[in-house]
């Protein structure tokens, strides 16, 4: 055997351990993208969350302006955080729509009455049905739909004030 | 005092990741009584990528995501629809990261012809050794 072939298994190793050492300094992204960005939303039609305000349905997105769509629990923490930035958005004349994933009316109505209520319209999503339906795979997540229906971006995790500007931009750019 | 305070409050504190407050969705773990059907549904529950535990597969997996989707596997096979159709609809969401049944994507061929690479590599290796052999 000549020395350049007994030189590949040190070579292998090496590139093996380089791998693993990369990935220790840079671990992969765990999040799960939506496939259904671009496309328009699914039909569905979720009932109230609470009562007085109304539930969800496809017919309520395609309005002429786009929309915020988001996906929040009253048993999840982030999604409390993110409270603030969403009635922000809202003061600023963003239109909401809340998702309640897994959820009761009464557990809902002391979230709200805690972190504030920036929502038009919640749907109750009891089984996860709509948020497997929209790709979505946990909260809190928003989605933006168009003037016409369609998803146009997704946003993973609590939304904090530095997203702020990049969703009145994308709001402004999907019209 | 500070630092057995702070203990003390960690006591209390909730996970990140805390549990919803309603029970498991009907058939999260019921099986269906057909058993047939139950079958289907297992064998694809079994390929199908949970969200949340991401090594998981749904059928092992504990989180409520993962059960609010054996729940619509087994709904979906109940009322007819075939195992492939089910699958094709989640890839249309979560790409095919969802499933575990290798595809024939591009991005996947040296996995499927590096079996047949190392084959015929170590063949080619017998047949030297053996020339060398025959010759020296």
């Amino acid at each position: 055997m000549s020395r350049g072939l007994r030189l590949i298994p040190i070579i292998l190793f090496l590139f093996v351990l380089s791998g693993l050492a990369w990935r220790l300094v840079k671990p992969a992204d765990t999040a799960i993208p939506s496939q259904m960005i671009q496309r328009p939303v699914p039909q569905f039609a979720l009932p109230p969350a609470l009562p007085g305000k109304p539930g969800l349905a496809t017919t309520d997105l395609a309005t002429g302006r786009p929309r915020l769509i988001n996906i929040f629990a009253s048993w999840c923490l982030p999604c409390a955080s993110e409270g603030k930035v969403l009635q922000e958005l809202n003061h600023r004349g963003v239109s909401i729509d809340g998702i309640a994933v897994r959820d009761t009316p009464d557990a809902i109505a002391a979230f709200l009455a805690r972190n504030g209520d920036p929502y038009e319209r919640i749907g109750a999503d009891r089984q996860s049905e709509l948020q497997i339906a929209l790709g979505s795979s946990g909260v809190p997540e928003t989605f933006l739909v168009d003037g016409r229906g369609v998803l146009r971006r997704q946003y993973i995790g609590p939304l904090t004030d530095a997203n702020i500007p990049g969703v009145l931009q994308e709001l402004e750019q999907a019209r | 005092m500070k630092p057995l305070a702070f203990a003390l409050l960690l006591l209390v504190t909730e996970p990140l990741l805390a549990d919803s407050n309603l029970p498991p969705a009907y058939w999260a773990n019921r099986e269906l009584p057909n058993p047939r059907q139950e079958a289907e549904a297992q064998a694809l529950m079994e390929q199908l990528r949970c969200l949340v535990c991401q090594g998981q597969s749904i059928a092992d997996s504990d989180a409520e995501l993962a059960g609010d989707m054996r729940d619509l596997v087994r709904r979906r096979i109940a009322a007819g629809e075939k195992p492939n159709a089910i699958r094709s609809w989640l890839i249309q969401r979560y790409g095919t990261w969802i499933s575990y049944k290798p595809t024939a994507e591009p991005a996947a061929w040296p996995l499927w012809l590096a079996p047949l690479a190392l084959l015929l590599i170590g063949a080619w290796l017998i047949r030297r050794r053996i020339k060398l052999k025959a010759s020296g």
